[in-house]
């Protein structure tokens, strides 16, 4: 997502390659490079340049201070430290104490505000155990109720709509009602893309807000937006003073200027990112987790998280016994295709792991790789799946015949499957490396303290 | 200004200013303050001029070719007043954009020779294809054409519906099958009800999608292969639609989109709001893509064919 920023911060930082220390000339020239790499990455061209003053302050006062220290290295941690705090510095959540908890989600037209409302009540409704209510106050754009009536059925959460009602604020309002009538906890008020020079739209959302009383209003902004980014939200917070920001469509190759903006700007944190079209793809704003994911360091902790997200337990439980007997088969493999696969993109998946960025960059990497795999084990007999000893030559020929690959690259993955399964044996024996039982552990581990934040 | 006006008629330039006028404000007041106390034109003034480029989306390349141009003037006139910086600015970009040899339309029209004209509308999530569609079919309806919609978006929620609603309102034929269907089926069988229905017009809306998912820009290619199958030497047209909010993204979705279905042209929406319409000063210097049209207003008749000399115009008028 954030790449093409880091690849230009990277080439700042080489400026730095060679240099026995910080001094005025180099900080300057890197610091230079930095700001262009800010400026081209959307970052509002004032904030660039504050920000960078800032760096060239700090990197100054460091000088002399960690000699064992390169400087390159010296200078990732400042702008890392920096964009941490440019960022927000913690993870902010959102206020989901009233009774009914009201969300209003606000934005401009094509943010994702209806997508990112269904996914929110997805999150609430799985992770945080909530009983979310979405209403359909979008009373302009054509289609828009059937949107959300839609998005609402794939997430399993009733939508409180008024077809033939034009009225956003009395329609939210009797919406909050109905929650409390059906014991809905929370809910989350879906409304019309407005821009934010539109007078009259922006009186009335300002009314929505005044009329509902919303525990946390929400403004949605689309990733890819440029400097205009700024004066958008300013305006916005002028209006309605929204608790926090979404960024939109972060599985793209935007780089993501604005996220680093707005906070600055406005003051107000980024509370929630979304990322892709299926509903499970929000996640809470990390600044520090981002801020190394700009520097091209890899997110390792939401690569956890995420695979924590779709880990079933009792299934890997039975996974780490049959490794441990060497009994792992075609059916495993095909069901671990299964959970990469509800994972999401692999390549973004694959981007989150230190030092992939830069490997698949260039890389036509997708999910249908693993398409041939699965083709070839579909062309296998069931006894064939779970016994992957049996195989001989003719059995080979015909499920090479059945898959429509030739022999060579059928028995190129069977060798492949070999070699994966032995290892996973030898680690299932390692003490303190077993991915079965250790790995659940751990997940149990971190489970409990995810609910505990 | 005669040039100007031939083609502009007084109220399409009023939508032009008042959509721009944002924009206008903001590049405008900002060069005045720059100038502001100085006589002449000195590297101050130009890393001011840079600030201000740079900020309205126009882009770092074409930032800089534009500065140089600038500077290489100051150079060679040595004497350069400030009062004379809105002309030559105004001259360089519209000198600029020129350059990528592309003539604006003069209308909505559309070849006479092809009947059906199939145009494919392609783009990101939230641009405004669906909304542009409506307002492009509106026109061509105007104009005496027989227009039909093919839904092949069949993948955002409600998608469908919502371009049905557009074509009720333009009065135009429908065609679709439903949600969650083939989207190159769709556009196939549009292009098949167009000929067998005697349209001038196939106009088919595509779900959006970001340039960076390989299998979705895939799924692009292969609609636009199956409408050439439909009817040779279709789709006459591939139009992307690009939001003007969008910042330096937005060459990079005219970058991918050309690879996967050789976009033709460009429509440039949400110019109404503080959108900077540098953008499309950068994409047309950038991109051998010519803009077509672009999208002042949420009302159905906003949409307006591009004029390079008149955006300009637009952009420095007092």
């Amino acid at each position: 997502m954030f790449d093409s920023l880091s690849e230009r911060l990277e080439g700042a930082f080489k400026t730095l390659k060679g240099e026995s220390k910080l001094t005025d000339i180099n900080i300057a020239q890197s610091v230079k490079e930095i700001r262009r790499a800010l400026v081209g990455a959307d970052v509002n061209y004032k904030i660039a340049k504050e920000f960078t003053d800032k760096v060239k302050e700090k990197a100054l006062g460091q000088d002399n201070v960690l000699k064992s220290v390169k400087p390159g290295q010296l200078m990732i941690k400042i702008v890392n430290d920096e964009l941490v705090e440019l960022m927000g510095g913690t993870a902010a959540d959102i206020n989901l104490k009233g009774k009914p908890a009201v969300v209003l989600v606000a934005g401009l037209q094509g943010s994702g505000k209806t997508t990112f409302s269904g996914k929110l009540a997805y999150h609430l409704k799985n992770e945080r155990k909530k009983s979310p209510l979405l209403v359909a106050c979008d009373v302009y754009r054509p289609a828009a109720i059937d949107q959300l009536s839609v998005i609402g059925e794939q997430v399993k959460v009733p939508v409180y709509k008024e077809a033939e009602n034009k009225n956003p604020v009395e329609i939210a309002l009797k919406g909050i009602a109905h929650a409390q009538a059906h014991n809905h906890d929370v809910v989350i008020v879906d409304t019309a893309g407005r821009l934010s020079i539109d007078e009259e739209m922006m009186a009335e959302i300002a009314n929505i807000k005044a009329a509902i009383q919303p525990n946390e209003t929400l403004f949605v902004v689309d990733s890819m937006t440029g400097q205009d980014a700024v004066n958008t939200a300013e305006a916005f917070n002028e209006r309605i003073d929204y608790d926090g920001v979404v960024l939109t469509k972060l599985d793209g190759d935007t780089r993501g200027g604005a996220a680093l903006s707005i906070k600055y700007q406005v003051g107000k944190p980024i509370k929630f990112v979304s990322m892709g079209e299926k509903m499970n793809t929000l996640d809470v704003f990390h600044p520090d987790r981002m801020a190394s994911r700009i520097l091209g360091m890899g997110d390792i902790v939401s690569f956890v998280e995420m695979a924590e997200r779709q880990f079933d337990e009792e299934q890997a439980k039975k996974l780490e016994k049959k490794i441990k007997k060497n009994k792992f088969d075609f059916n495993d493999f095909l069901e671990q295709i299964g959970q990469i696969r509800k994972m999401g993109d692999i390549k973004h998946l694959m981007n989150m792991i230190p030092g992939m960025s830069k490997m698949t960059k260039n890389l036509d990497i997708d999910n249908s790789a693993f398409n041939k795999v699965e083709a070839i084990i579909f062309s296998m007999t069931p006894q064939e799946r779970a016994n992957p000893e049996l195989m001989n030559m003719s059995r080979k020929q015909r499920i090479a015949d059945g898959c429509g690959h030739s022999i060579h690259e059928v028995n190129a993955f069977l060798k492949q499957f070999d070699q994966m399964r032995k290892m996973m044996h030898k680690m299932s024996k390692m003490p303190g490396m077993g991915m079965g039982g250790n790995a659940s552990g751990g997940a149990a581990k971190r489970k409990s303290r995810r609910r505990r934040r | 200004m005669s040039f100007f006006n031939k083609f502009f008629s007084k109220e399409k330039k009023e939508d032009l200013d008042k959509g721009l006028e944002k924009t206008k404000e903001s590049f405008f007041g900002k060069l005045t303050k720059a100038v502001a106390g100085k006589t002449t034109v000195d590297d101050e003034v130009l890393d001011e001029l840079e600030n201000i480029l740079i900020t309205s989306d126009v882009g770092l390349d074409t930032t800089v070719k534009i500065i140089e141009r600038i500077e290489a003037r100051v150079a060679r006139d040595k004497y350069l007043g400030t009062s004379e910086l809105n002309e030559i600015l105004r001259d360089e970009i519209v000198q600029l954009l020129a350059e990528n040899n592309t003539t604006d339309l003069e209308d909505f029209t559309l070849p006479a020779s092809l009947k059906p004209n199939v145009i494919l509308v392609v783009g990101v999530n939230g641009v405004g294809k669906t909304t542009t569609i409506g307002k492009l079919a509106y026109q061509y309806k105007q104009r005496g054409m027989k227009v039909v919609m093919g839904a092949a978006d069949t993948f955002r929620a409600a998608a469908v519906d919502q371009l049905k609603i557009w074509s009720e309102r333009v009065g135009c034929d429908f065609y679709s099958k439903g949600m969650n269907t083939d989207p190159a089926a769709v556009a196939y069988e549009t292009v098949q009800h167009a000929l067998n229905n005697n349209c001038d017009v196939a106009i088919i809306d595509t779900a959006g999608r970001l340039h960076t998912k390989i299998n979705l820009m895939k799924e692009l290619s292969k609609i636009k292969r199956s409408v050439g199958k439909s009817l040779e030497g279709a789709p006459h047209e591939v139009l992307l639609v690009l939001d003007a909010t969008t910042g330096q993204n937005a060459f990079e979705q005219a970058r991918h989109f050309t690879d996967a279905t050789e976009v033709s042209a460009l429509a440039l929406t949400k110019l109404d709001g503080t959108a900077k319409g540098g953008v499309a000063i950068g994409i047309s210097d950038q991109f051998k893509v010519p803009i077509k049209y672009i999208g002042v207003g949420e009302a159905i008749d906003k949409l307006q064919v591009f004029n390079k000399r008149a955006f300009v115009d637009s952009l420095f008028e007092q």
